[in-house]
């Protein structure tokens, strides 16, 4: 079996099982929506602040969103033993990281495109340019690539809960930053921002190698 | 004189400091079938999941079909079929749908074909596309031994295959052992049934404080005679 075969051998268990249990999908999108509807009512919208807050109120929506999915796709293959079972097949270790990853990437950026419109209506910014989809992508791919890692380490443990975003939170904050401002720089352009795309890009392009690499320690005894 | 099949020699494992294994030596030719006798913490699923490539040993050596299992673990892999204490199956696929996915993960060919043939053969040929969760714990055994065969594997390691089987899937189990010996697999299984150990096996091994304290052919072994010899091994 070839590896791109083995990746979407697991990644179609993956979407087959969330789609039957819709566990994950839901509380994700649930506590996204409830995050923006609670910003939208915590701040004073103006049009003078509003550049400073919007970005901001949707990256938290989508880091914690993110979080609570992240945690769940590897726990609950190791809660029912399955992981010893994909770590009984003679598949790459790499492929059972990218599946798990993509899928990640698939239920997080489902939830995005449920948030966002909500988002453009509730904080009234224009946020449908063809800019925001490289943004949105590259902070996807850098929480998705890191939680992936870090959630299988963290599984293994009884405060996975706890610990993931322990774990997590620290090593996202260059790509949060590089999201959130060039989010931020959409709504009101600047001259001397840094290229926040082409930093997000190289810290995905580290991480998703380190992360690649070093999954099969992790998840071998 | 060709090699064993599977040749352990000097296994030791220890986890948070406790020495689970001090000690394995062990061999089981081609098509011989050996249940581990032992007390709970002796060590019986400490070694079928080092044999199954899923902890790495301690120290020692570890050979099946001739290949390492820490060096050439993924083709050790491809050798293997494990039913374990946890069903390992996926409760929100169907019966089918997990030993496609499964089978697909080991290039199984035809493997649809494969895996109907073994949903008639463990009689769950009319819950196939039942889910995982919806079925009872005898059928989840069923459907974890043909989880395990479905890519035909060389060397079956079972922990405790007889658990949550009713007479009828006991039949069902001790005819799957045999078809796979007559096929030239060799089988290593757990037990705490010392007629099942008897009747299923062609060698017994029983393991105390993480040592084999007694090997014996089987043939010619009486259940009774067995369980004196366990007291005695494990006093």
């Amino acid at each position: 079996m070839t590896f791109p075969s083995q990746v979407l051998a697991i990644l179609w268990k993956d979407i087959r099982c969330e789609l039957r249990s819709k566990q994950t999908w839901i509380s994700m999108g649930l506590f996204a929506l409830l995050v923006l509807v609670i910003f939208n009512f915590a701040f004073d919208l103006r049009v003078d602040n509003k550049a400073a807050i919007a970005p901001g109120a949707l990256w938290v929506a989508f880091v914690f969103a993110s979080l609570l999915g992240l945690g769940r796709t590897i726990a609950t293959e190791q809660e029912k033993g399955s992981m010893d079972r994909l770590m009984l097949c003679p598949v790459d270790r790499k492929a059972i990281y990218l599946a798990k990853l993509l899928g990640n990437m698939l239920f997080i950026g489902v939830v995005e495109i449920v948030a966002l419109p909500i988002f453009a209506v509730l904080f009234n910014v224009p946020l449908f340019t063809g800019e925001l989809l490289p943004i949105v992508l590259l902070g996807t791919l850098g929480i998705a690539s890191i939680g992936t890692l870090f959630s299988a380490i963290a599984a293994a443990t009884q405060a996975r809960e706890m610990l993931l975003p322990i774990l997590v939170f620290p090593l996202i904050i260059p790509v949060v930053i590089g999201a959130v401002r060039a989010t931020g720089t959409l709504m009101v352009p600047s001259i001397n921002e840094p290229p926040w795309l082409g930093l997000m890009a190289a810290f995905d392009v580290i991480f998703l190698s380190i992360s690649m690499l070093m999954f099969e320690y992790v998840i071998e005894e | 004189m060709s090699a064993p099949y599977l040749e352990i020699k000097g296994l030791k494992k220890t986890y948070s400091l406790k020495p689970i294994l001090r000690g394995i030596d062990c061999v089981l030719d081609q098509g011989e079938r050996m249940v581990l006798l032992g007390a709970n913490g002796a060590g019986k699923t400490t070694l079928l999941r080092i044999l199954a490539c899923l902890t790495k040993p301690g120290a020692g050596t570890v050979r099946i079909g001739g290949l390492d299992i820490v060096r050439e673990a993924q083709h050790v892999r491809h050798l293997i079929g494990f039913v374990g204490h946890q069903p390992n199956l996926y409760d929100e696929l169907t019966a089918l749908e997990n030993l496609l996915f499964f089978g697909r993960m080991y290039s199984v060919r035809q493997v649809r074909e494969q895996a109907v043939k073994l949903l008639q053969q463990v009689g769950l040929a009319r819950r196939a596309g039942e889910r995982v969760g919806t079925l009872s714990r005898g059928q989840i055994q069923r459907l974890s031994l043909a989880r395990a065969l479905l890519h035909s594997p060389r060397l079956l390691l079972l922990d405790e295959p007889d658990a949550g089987l009713d007479d009828e899937g006991i039949e069902l189990l001790e005819e799957l052992l045999r078809e796979h010996a007559e096929r030239g697999g060799t089988t290593l299984f757990t037990t705490h049934n010392f007629e099942r150990a008897v009747k299923f096996s062609d060698k017994i091994c029983m393991l105390g404080g993480g040592r084999v304290v007694y090997q014996q052919a089987t043939s010619g072994l009486e259940p009774v005679g067995v369980r004196q010899a366990y007291q005695e091994a494990l006093r």
